[in-house]
């Protein structure tokens, strides 16, 4: 059995007399926070927030024998009673509007309103994904434009654009190098990850049908390089890395490892989860990258939205370029924008994997991260990676003290820090850090990732964070790591202040509730 | 009866030609609490080193090796409804399966559990 | 820099603060021979907001928005009302901004939300449990394959002649790189789905069988008797549905035997937006819950015994079990599952039963008027909003010149189904509550004209 190295354990506090003195009001509610129910408990099937035409009874169907003869059970909600609940509900809920969301690996900016304002252009928003190409210039244009950036910003060859999110565009960027290789009939077996990869990295290669084995890494942080020279050979289809890596370092000898894997004709993913780090200022492609994919909703601004909808480009290199999945943009000699689908991919891009989403990703997303880059510029974005890599660099400095920064000796961090719990009293860990930090009113750091470190705690400010906020979160996270250095067993039960005390998801594992019923309703109330 | 340990952390326990296997109380402890468990149906034939089970904890999925060879007799259905007993009493009724050993010689590689208690100190 | 808080003299305190001289000390680690020392050249520099709303909005100018004439495109997109309270709500902070709900104790609203949304999409598809979302159907409907083939330990998967043929191209791109046995051909323009046929081909091998429903032709296809098939058989059935405004009329395909449902959600709440983002429903049995893809929220209680709500069965997916998770998926749809489920609840049983009759009826209308047209055949005797004719001429040439004419016709086949000259001639026609008697009849017309 492998054992639980990371040391990630939710547990509730065992003990009793501690439990919140409940702020006792009669419904509960503490003031701006309201208890909120479910659609399903406040809703009853009479109510509606549309108006339309009532259904006549008898009138002509050509649904044959499929009409539906049973109700669906789903609530309703007249307009006034939808905005209450959807805004109360949105009132437990931290979010980067509200304060600094320091995730590392997950890059949680700002979200310029220009960009949604732009995004909703009818002209964007209102637009079919399969009208006629005529009647589609300026969408097809957005894909080209941004297409120009990217390409541009990572000094790659091209760039596929239709990747959904960041595991998607793995995916894509995976299958080109698959699709490279049965070109050259060549069958390989094995893709290379390095032992702090993100999980998406090993899932992706095992979809893919590769077998996953991993090179560990080096005292500073960094992958070993004379191990993973051992360890190439010709049956290595490709090495996956993340460049800066996730325990925020950046890969010194990347070029040197490019042209390792190069020799035996391997490829070189790069996942661009960090790409904010360096944009504008170190370009994918001359590190020897084949493939990266970009999340347009971390470098590039575009809203998590509670976990989603992401974007994930995939910037490729000249040799995987013609595996690159449908649709295509292209210019045509008149200076049209086309679309190579299906109907003329065998003689304009007769190598290309195939589809891997049913249009053309997600436009949505690609209008506001031009809007983004272009309000940057190439000299801004340069700025974007300087002050991310400026504030990590600070926290970093300003908390290497309290906390065990276990490669803070290697030198500067890039665009995030990474602690772990070395120095925590016994009995406290990165999870009751985390709470604590709760209850001072920040959002915590990323934890237990990367799984190289045990108690990790991943801090990602961002270059949308003043000098003022990360003054108050690090004296707020010097006062939770003192306390949790100290064996404040108090940590324990934090939060206190939260809209929810910890949860039970020991429970929630056990028995899952996924949907809801009147019988769980009914246990509730009991 | 003899019980044999190993560095994955598994037991084992022999009767004649059949043994019961499960994990150790140091490795439910690691795991913390324990929200599901697979276990092999009777029939599934092991290698020494297969995959032979899943133990799952809210934050964590390990898989647990067939320490020996053997053709599986029963998988412990109790843990299907009730995965806190590999919590409460890993090294008894939360047991997860019992196999036929189809090569008993195997079992000299394994620890014992004055060995095993050593291991676990050197692992700190 | 309007979205850079720092100044130079925040920059020159924190500098001295790490004890570094510059930001660009900062990048030692870079080898100086790929560190750039200036902004890359071929890009513009920084903008102002109104240069780049002027910028935007030039391009968005260039195409034709579907509300600015005779609208009737659908093949997996539907053009609906969405009311304006669901982008209001959506664009709240508290939403917009937050991220996956690590942090459950101060991300109840978006549990709470994703709880409220699995629950309304198990009832719309008549399923047990439905998980947080998925990026779209097409994607979603892939997912469904490998998780049937988890289920079966089987390998081959038949897929309908009415499945969307671009959810059937992600099929097939990816049994490409698994192995997986896969069975499709293009339809043909009649009004039976050929469900006998394809019921008589599952086999002991056969993992699932995947149906769209309607399918892409707007036919109705019976469920109930391929789901029959395919369990006595130790098949799936995986049902499809790319336009969820459907099940306000038609019976859940959970009630008539599907094992698993997917499909696409974009028709509620989330707009067309050329394609993306959309939003992938994923549903099933309970009994299958660890096979399944995706996030899924839970209720649980906290430590005084409040509900609440966290991401559970978390050791089905990347970030725990890596090279053998269920899938690769992290990020999924979330905001337009918002938008999704607050579209629902504004409808409600009442609003989606009377939603689904305003589609059909003028569908209805739209098939009859159309198939009076000389030449023309209407090809489906069911269908719901969206059906075919078939013309007397290629379809693809009428598309085009009816689109430069300010009317946007419906979907050419041929520009689905390239291979199949068989459909040239098909027009696939979709009609919503957005569509007025005043543009069936400008279709009707143009038709005619063209056609003359």
């Amino acid at each position: 059995m492998n054992a639980n190295s990371s040391g990630w354990r939710p547990a509730m506090p065992a003990d009793e007399e501690t439990v919140y003195p409940a702020g006792s009001t009669h419904t509960g509610n503490r003031a701006l926070m309201v208890e909120e129910p479910l659609i399903f408990e406040i809703s009853n099937s009479l109510n509606c927030g549309v108006d339309l035409p009532e259904p006549e009874p008898g009138r002509p169907s050509r649904l044959g024998n499929l009409a539906r003869d049973r109700q669906l059970g789903l609530p309703g909600l007249s307009q006034p009673e939808a905005v209450r609940h959807y805004t109360r509900l949105s009132r437990q809920n931290y979010a980067i509007d509200c304060g600094i969301f320091p995730l590392g690996s997950c890059t949680m900016k700002h979200n310029p309103r220009l960009n949604e304002q732009v995004a909703r252009l009818k002209g964007f928003a209102d637009v079919h994904p399969l009208q006629p190409e005529g009647s589609v210039q300026g969408a097809l244009a957005v894909i080209d434009e941004l297409a120009h950036w990217l390409v541009t910003l990572t000094g790659m060859h091209s760039v596929a654009m239709s990747p959904k999110a960041g595991a998607h565009g793995e995916l894509c960027g995976i299958l080109c190098i698959r699709a490279a290789l049965e070109a050259r009939g060549e069958m390989r077996e094995v893709v290379l990850v390095p032992e702090s990869a993100h999980g998406t990295n090993p899932a992706t290669a095992a979809f893919a049908g590769y077998r996953v084995e991993t090179i560990p890494a080096t005292a500073d942080g960094r992958i070993d390089l004379g191990a993973l020279r051992q360890r190439l050979g010709t049956d290595v289809a490709a090495l996956m890395i993340t460049n800066p890596n996730t325990c925020g370092l950046f890969e010194r000898d990347m070029v040197a490892i490019s042209e390792a894997v190069h020799a035996v004709g391997g490829y070189v993913y790069c996942d661009g989860a960090n790409f904010n780090a360096i944009v504008g200022r170190v370009r994918p492609g001359d590190l020897g990258v084949d493939a990266m994919h970009i999340n347009l909703h971390k470098t590039f601004s575009t809203p998590h939205g509670g976990g989603g909808p992401g974007s994930g480009p995939v910037v490729l290199s000249e040799a995987l370029a013609p595996f690159a999945p449908l649709p295509i943009v292209r210019r045509t000699a008149e200076g049209t924008l086309t679309l190579i689908e299906e109907e003329t991919a065998e003689a304009d891009a007769p190598e290309s994997f195939g589809r891997m989403t049913a249009f053309h990703g997600q436009m949505g997303m690609f209008t506001r991260a031009l809007s983004y880059m272009l309000s940057h510029g190439a000299d801004g974005l340069r700025q974007v990676s300087g002050d991310a890599v400026l504030n990590a660099n600070y926290v970093l400095r300003s908390l290497e003290d309290v906390l065990d920064a276990p490669y803070a000796h290697a030198g500067p961090c890039m665009h995030e820090a990474l602690f772990s719990d070395a120095k925590v009293a016994e009995g406290i860990s990165t999870l009751d850090i985390a709470k604590g930090l709760i209850d001072e009113g920040f959002h915590p750091m990323t934890m237990y990732f990367p799984l190289v470190v045990h108690g990790a705690m991943l801090v990602e400010p961002t270059e949308t964070e003043s000098k003022a906020t990360l003054d108050q979160f690090i004296a707020a996270m010097r006062s939770v790591a003192g306390r949790a250095n100290d064996g404040d067993t108090s940590l324990l039960q934090a939060p206190l202040h939260a809209p929810r005390r910890r949860l039970d998801e020991t429970g929630a594992a056990r028995k899952p509730v996924l949907v809801w019923s009147e019988v769980s309703q009914f246990e509730r109330v009991e | 009866m003899p019980r044999y340990f190993t560095s994955e952390h598994e037991w084992i326990e022999v009767e004649g030609s059949s043994a019961t296997i499960g994990i150790t109380d140091h490795a439910q402890e690691q795991l913390g609490d324990i929200v599901f468990v697979e276990v092999p149906g009777p029939g599934t034939t092991l290698a020494k080193g297969a995959e032979a089970a899943v133990v799952e904890s809210v934050k964590a999925a390990s898989d647990v090796y067939s320490p020996v060879s053997g053709t599986v007799s029963e998988g412990n259905a109790a843990l299907a409804d009730e995965p806190s007993l590999v919590n409460s009493a890993a090294e008894g009724e939360g047991w997860f399966f019992k196999i036929e050993l189809s090569d008993p010689g195997e079992l000299s590689d394994l620890m014992d559990e004055a060995a095993y208690k050593d291991f676990l100190v050197e692992l700190g | 820099m309007r979205y850079l808080p720092l100044n130079e003299s925040d920059r020159s305190e924190m500098l001295a603060a790490i004890g570094a001289a510059s930001i660009e000390e900062l990048f030692a680690d870079v080898h100086p021979s790929v560190l750039l020392d200036k902004p890359i050249e071929g890009l513009p520099l920084h903008a102002s907001e109104m240069a780049v709303e002027r910028h935007m909005e030039a391009l968005a100018s260039r195409n034709m928005a579907a509300g600015q004439g005779p609208f009737f495109l659908g093949a997996g997109a539907y053009r609906h009302h969405v009311p304006a309270l669901v982008d209001h709500l959506i664009q709240r902070g508290e939403f917009l901004t937050a991220y996956t709900p690590y942090q459950p104790e101060i991300a109840q609203g978006t549990l709470q939300m994703l709880f409220e949304f699995q629950s309304q999409v198990a009832r719309l598809y008549g399923c047990e449990i439905a998980n947080a979302s998925m990026y779209d159907g097409s994607t979603a409907t892939w997912e469904a394959v490998t998780m049937a083939r988890r289920i079966t330990k089987r390998d081959k998967a038949l897929l309908a002649d009415g499945l969307h043929p671009h959810y059937a191209a992600n099929i097939r791109t990816m049994a490409r790189f698994t192995r997986d046995r896969i069975v499709h051909s293009a339809p043909s323009l009649d009004p039976d789905c050929g469900l006998d046929a394809l019921a008589a081909s599952i086999d002991e091998e056969t993992s699932c069988i995947v149906v769209q429903y309607p399918d892409v032709l707007g036919r109705l296809p019976d469920l109930a008797v391929v789901a029959e098939a395919a369990h006595a058989k130790g098949a799936l059935l995986v049902a499809v549905v790319t336009e969820p405004v459907t099940l306000g009329a038609l019976a859940t395909p959970g009630e008539l035997g599907a094992d698993i449902v997917v499909g696409e959600g974009q028709s509620l709440g989330v707009g067309l937006q050329f394609g993306g983002p959309y939003l992938g429903l994923f549903a099933c049995r309970e009994k299958h819950v660890r096979h399944m893809p995706g996030r899924l929220c839970g209720q649980t209680t906290d430590v005084e015994g409040k509900p609440g709500y966290v991401l559970t069965l978390s050791t089905r997916e990347q970030h725990i079990r890596r090279e053998k998770a269920t899938s690769n998926i992290c990020t999924n749809s979330g905001l337009c599952a918002l938008a999704f489920s607050i579209h629902m609840t504004l409808l409600g049983d009442k609003g989606l039963t009377a939603l689904a009759a305003e589609n059909h009826r003028l569908a209805i209308m739209a098939a009859d008027r159309l198939a009076a047209l000389d030449g023309v055949r209407l090809v489906n005797d069911t269908f719901f909003n969206e059906f075919c004719i078939e013309l007397p001429v290629d379809a693809r040439p009428v598309v085009r010149e009816l689109a430069e004419e300010g009317v946007l016709a419906g979907v050419a086949l041929s520009r689905l189904f390239p291979g199949a000259p068989q459909l040239a001639s098909g027009l696939l026609v979709a009609v919503t509550e957005t569509t007025t008697p005043e543009d069936i009849e400008m279709l009707a017309r143009g038709l005619e004209e063209k056609l003359a």
